[in-house]
């Protein structure tokens, strides 16, 4: 440890407690880093690509995740390194951003890393290798750009969505009813988009799970499921033409904000007091009735002679649903969240044309649809599957079909998978980097070795000759001129992606080399760690 | 430079080989652990569970045993899962369906080792398993167009279901009983309306089907004992001292005489609302909540039988087979719907006393008491009759019916083995194995049953060659008999969830080449 003195020759304590801290400083730390890094790279590289395999995480209850997911299996992880903790972080936010990609854009990081290790043992400093590679992923974005395609889509032909929405999926367990999956991801993304400002509210799409049945009976419903039943068990089960009041106020007697105390002492004021008591729950009732309800939504409870009155006056009732369903339920009926009673007005009422209650299996599992609704915007897609952990991984597989849908209506361009793009890339960087003098050119061919790694492991993943596979390709495209060209995961027989029908976003791609530049170039300026030692 | 620690201290990594070994040992030691059980002639488990006063259950059901496992392993876990879900979503099946898993769990291992990667087994299961589907859609048989050919269906799965079970010495009777409840509800799943009342003495053969409906109740003393053509009010309403809702109000007085005179306001309004509720003609009245003394005594002056503290599945119950309406306002006395049954009595069974209500006029709901020796031969007993209950129930909605006996099996296994010739490429081994894989059913049950398994099952294997050939195995005889004639029958839909469920968690398990556990949580020691 660095110690300091004074003219005396006393020491400087420049770190508090020194003695009980671990420091690691210069080329130390940094290789200490990038084998951190490293090491969570290579728990991912396994799952990369449609062979990949799956991961079982165990968490700090004992409950079991299975998944294929990248952001989701970092994000349980139990990492307690700083730098692993900054290569979760990288993974969230390419999942926060695009929603897909979270595995690539790990492996990404580890392959820059790796080859930063082997610059860094040739005496290159760590700046000029963090420039080098800042230079090579701007190379590598503009001719993402120049060897993207526009492709066009409209509500009438979703075919090209389906098909990307279908490259995601197939790396995931639901891989064996991808199409089905992908036209639900993109019918609902298309209900609920806007073509015009091109953009995709996924608020207004909920994934709901139930345990039981196929994955082939997951369905997309043009409506709202609610997890509840009706309020009262005689209720009618269904109501068609449904006008539909939604309160935040319960079927109670008021309860004002101020305190309050209502003195009892005599007889006459506590029989008025009972009468008007009475007259509150009629008159709540009678208020929804006069409006022409035909059910009553409330975000709170009823109390039990609330409850008869509205099952006695023929009005259904739902009570304690959720803030966020009661707001989609609003979205799609268009009707208005109403807070008070008096406040009730015709034009406030949403309406649906189905409502209905429909049970499950054998326990008394009821859910509750509201369907073809005013506002057919709001959608819910609901997953059936053998097991919970299905269900759970399905959401998450999903959810990542749903956002690749939205990037492209976003933007329109997209680029091919199969680690083309890649490949193509790391060519192109490759021949930029005998363009530029000084020691950053060390770097730049660095960086095209990395981005070499991303279809390695895919190839790997696959059970194919990694490196001669990635040659052969390598050599096929600059032959042909054709960055369609990339690794055959699923033996159809081609190399061309075009063929495959394998795309990706271009901005997915963007960012994945973007973010992973940046995490890279963070982690390569670390020179010094100074952490708590452990006892 | 050593490999950075980049977990936490206690939390482990197994990757590879070693992660799928874990997951491959965990799945198979659940297998073994509930195989016994599987077949009429399975075995029961003894679970003591850990916490106070050591109960013991006595068991044959799958889902109940595995349901009270402490267990670690995670790929265990994911069995278990689906076996939870088969019980909620079929009610039967929750040891096929593990045993089936285990089994291509147990062929898979093999494969890895033979060097074939997870993912070539993995389409060729989804392969074999499509296949297998198909060949059952096949052969199914529907009986929907006639009622009493459906009805004997009904009987032979009840009987099916319960020969495994501890009701297999009286199963006809009790399948009797089975059918008899589910064809009530008229196609509805909702075996709510099925009540199940256990009380122990007297024998199994005792228990019965109650058409009528039987509430676990005292009636209020001083009440008549016997009502005949009853008009019930069923209420859900407070019938202690009506509190006063309207948030913040309290009483203050300043004298005794003003207390005392509230409190006759508050009796005067308790007589108001019972003469409202007598006010509706009524001779019963089923309140879900207390009943204090005061309204019990006056509902005794005017003849009313008041039950008081009913729970809530037993009003709902009550109110569905009465075809009342849940009331808790009384004020218009004309446009509420009264319940109605032509006679209520108190009943003993046992030592105990009930309330039974019979000739109610909807039909839907009914009850069966249990009797049995001791608590254990009763809940055993409840969750028999509750497998037999949910599959019945969900044969009503698919009438779709197949043969039982391990005919199912060999039926599927043959046409997939024809599947594994015809495609080329290492898939085939995987679409074999699955095959393999099923027969491991049949030959489970003849082990359980003592019989010769090996002989047995190339028996069975030699007849399903022919086309339509109905042969399974018969576990009383010990040979391989007609299932047609000995009217072994299954639902489809159960044999349909069990393949696909069992695939499924195998497949998920097969993916998985890692295993992180996060370090446990650290807790106070509660022991």
């Amino acid at each position: 440890m660095a110690l300091a003195f004074d003219e005396y020759g006393r020491p400087f304590i420049i770190l508090k407690e020194q003695d009980q801290k671990t420091r690691l400083r210069g080329i130390d730390a940094q290789k200490a880093n990038i084998s951190a890094g490293k090491a969570v790279a290579r728990i991912l590289r396994t799952s990369l690509g449609p062979k990949g395999m799956d991961k079982i995480l165990q968490s700090p209850d004992g409950d079991v995740t299975i998944t294929n997911d990248g952001a989701t299996i970092l994000e349980q992880m139990d990492v307690d390194n700083q730098i692993a903790k900054l290569m979760v972080e990288l993974s969230r936010s390419q999942d926060y951003e695009i929603g897909d990609g979270t595995t690539g854009v790990v492996v990404m990081a580890g392959a820059l890393l790796e080859q930063a290790e082997r610059l860094l043992e040739r005496g290159i400093h760590p700046i000029r290798i963090a420039e080098g590679y800042e230079m090579a992923s701007r190379i590598a974005v503009e001719h993402l750009e120049h060897i993207s395609q526009k492709f066009d889509f409209g509500t009438t032909n979703i075919e090209p969505l389906v098909q990307t929405c279908m490259t995601t999926l197939s790396s995931k367990i639901v891989n064996r009813c991808k199409r089905h999956l992908a036209e639900i991801s993109v019918k609902a993304v298309l209900s609920v988009a806007d073509l015009e400002r091109k953009d995709v509210n996924l608020d207004m799409i909920k994934v709901e799970g139930k345990v039981g049945g196929k994955l082939e009976d997951t369905e997309l419903i043009y409506g709202i499921t609610v997890d509840k039943d009706m309020s009262h068990p005689q209720m009618p089960k269904q109501i068609e033409d449904a006008k539909i009041a939604i309160l935040t106020c319960p079927f109670e007697p008021p309860k004002p904000k101020t305190k309050h105390k209502v003195d009892i002492d005599t007889v006459e004021k506590f029989q008025t007091l009972r009468l008007q008591e009475q007259k509150y729950f009629d008159d709540m009732v009678q208020k929804c009735k006069d409006v022409g309800a035909t059910l009553v939504i409330c975000q709170w409870g009823f109390d039990d002679e609330a409850n008869h009155l509205l099952m006695h006056r023929n009005l259904p009732a739902v009570r304690w649903v959720g803030g966020v369903e009661l707001e989609l339920i609003a979205i799609a009926t268009g009707g208005r969240i109403v807070p008070r009673f008096q406040e009730l007005t015709p034009e406030k009422l949403g309406r649906a044309g189905l409502v209905r209650e429909k049970s499950f299996g054998t326990t008394k599992d009821k859910m509750l649809y509201i369907e073809h609704c005013a506002n057919s915007r709001a959608v819910t897609i609901f997953i059936r599957g053998g097991n919970k952990m299905m269900i759970e991984e399905t959401k998450r597989s999903i959810h990542d079909a749903l956002c690749v849908a939205r990037n492209l209506i976003r933007n329109n361009s997209i680029v091919y998978g199969g680690g083309s793009a890649e490949i193509s890339c790391s060519i192109a960087v490759e021949a930029a980097a005998d363009k530029y003098p000084g020691v950053e050119q060390y770097a730049i061919r660095a960086f095209a070795d990395a981005l070499d790694s991303v279809p390695m492991a895919l190839a790997e993943n696959s059970g194919l000759q990694p490196i001669e596979t990635l040659s052969a390709v390598k050599s096929q495209q600059i032959k042909e001129n054709n960055p369609h060209n990339g690794i055959d995961c699923n033996d159809v027989g081609t190399n061309d992606m075009r063929q495959q029908d394998v795309f990706e976003t271009l901005i997915g791609k963007q960012q994945q080399i973007l973010l992973a530049t940046q995490v890279v170039k963070m982690i390569l300026k670390i020179d010094d760690v100074i952490s708590p030692s452990d006892y | 430079m050593a490999i950075e620690k980049i977990f936490k201290d206690d939390a482990s990594e197994e990757k590879g080989e070693r992660a799928r070994m874990a997951s491959f040992v965990g799945a198979i030691a659940i297998t073994d652990l509930v195989k016994t059980t599987l077949g009429p002639k399975g075995m029961d488990k003894i679970l003591q569970s850990t916490g106070r006063g050591h109960g013991v259950t006595v068991t044959n059901d799958g889902a109940t045993i595995l349901k009270s496992l402490h267990i670690d392993n995670p790929a265990a876990k994911v069995l278990i899962d689906i076996s939870k879900v088969q019980d909620d979503e079929v009610g039967d099946g929750t040891t096929s369906v593990v045993v089936l898993a285990g089994e291509l769990l147990r062929e898979a291992e093999k494969l890895v080792a033979a060097k074939i990667h997870p993912m070539t087994i993995i389409s060729g299961y989804r392969m074999a398993a499509e296949c297998a589907r198909n060949a059952l859609l096949q052969r199914v048989a529907d009986n929907k167009g006639s009622a009493e050919k459906f009805r004997s269906d009904l009987m032979k799965i009840a009987m099916t279901t319960l020969s495994s079970k501890i009701l297999s010495q009286d199963k006809v009777y009790f399948a009797q009983l089975a059918v008899d409840a589910v064809m009530r509800l008229k196609g509805s799943t909702n075996l709510e309306a099925i009540q199940i009342i256990k009380k122990p003495g007297g024998s199994l053969r005792d228990s019965f089907l109650d058409e009528g409906f039987i509430l676990d109740k005292k009636i209020g003393l001083g009440q008549p004992k016997r009502i005949e053509n009853a008009k019930i009010l069923v209420a859900n309403t407070a019938m202690d001292t009506d509190k006063v809702k309207i948030y913040g109000a309290r009483v203050r007085v300043d004298s005794m005489s003003k207390v005392a005179e509230i409190e006759g306001a508050e009796k005067e309004k308790m007589r108001e609302k019972v003469q409202k509720i007598i006010a509706h003609g009524i001779n019963c009245f089923v309140n879900r909540q207390l009943i204090y003394n005061f309204p019990e005594e006056l509902f005794a002056d005017a003849g009313v039988l008041a039950i008081e503290h009913a729970d809530f599945d037993g009003i709902e119950r009550l109110a569905l087979v009465t075809g009342g309406e849940i009331a808790s306002t009384f004020d218009n006395p004309e446009s509420v719907k009264l319940g109605h049954c032509d006679l209520i009595e108190e009943i003993m069974i046992g030592e105990d006393k009930l309330i039974h209500f019979s000739g109610v006029e909807m039909g839907q709901a009914c009850t069966i008491v249990l009797r049995g020796a001791s608590h254990h031969v009763l809940d055993e007993a409840e969750r028999s009759l509750h497998d037999a209950l949910c599959v019945l129930s969900q044969t009503v909605n698919d009438t779709r019916v197949l043969f039982g006996g391990g005919w199912p099996e060999m039926v599927m296994a043959k046409e997939v083995d024809e599947l594994a010739r015809k495609t080329p490429g290492k898939k085939s081994h995987a679409i074999e194995a699955f095959s393999r894989a099923l027969v491991a059913i049949p030959t489970i049950i003849a082990d359980n049953a003592g019989l010769d398994s090996a002989d047995l099952v190339a028996q069975l294997r030699a007849a399903h060659h022919k086309e339509g050939c109905n042969a399974g195995i018969d576990v009383i005889s010990g040979s391989v008999g007609d299932m047609a004639d000995l009217g072994i029958s299954e639902s489809f839909k159960v044999k349909q969830a069990v393949l696909l469920s069992a695939t499924e968690a195998a497949e998920m398990i097969l993916r998985v080449d890692e295993i992180i556990t996060c370090a446990p949580r650290q807790r106070e020691d509660r022991m």
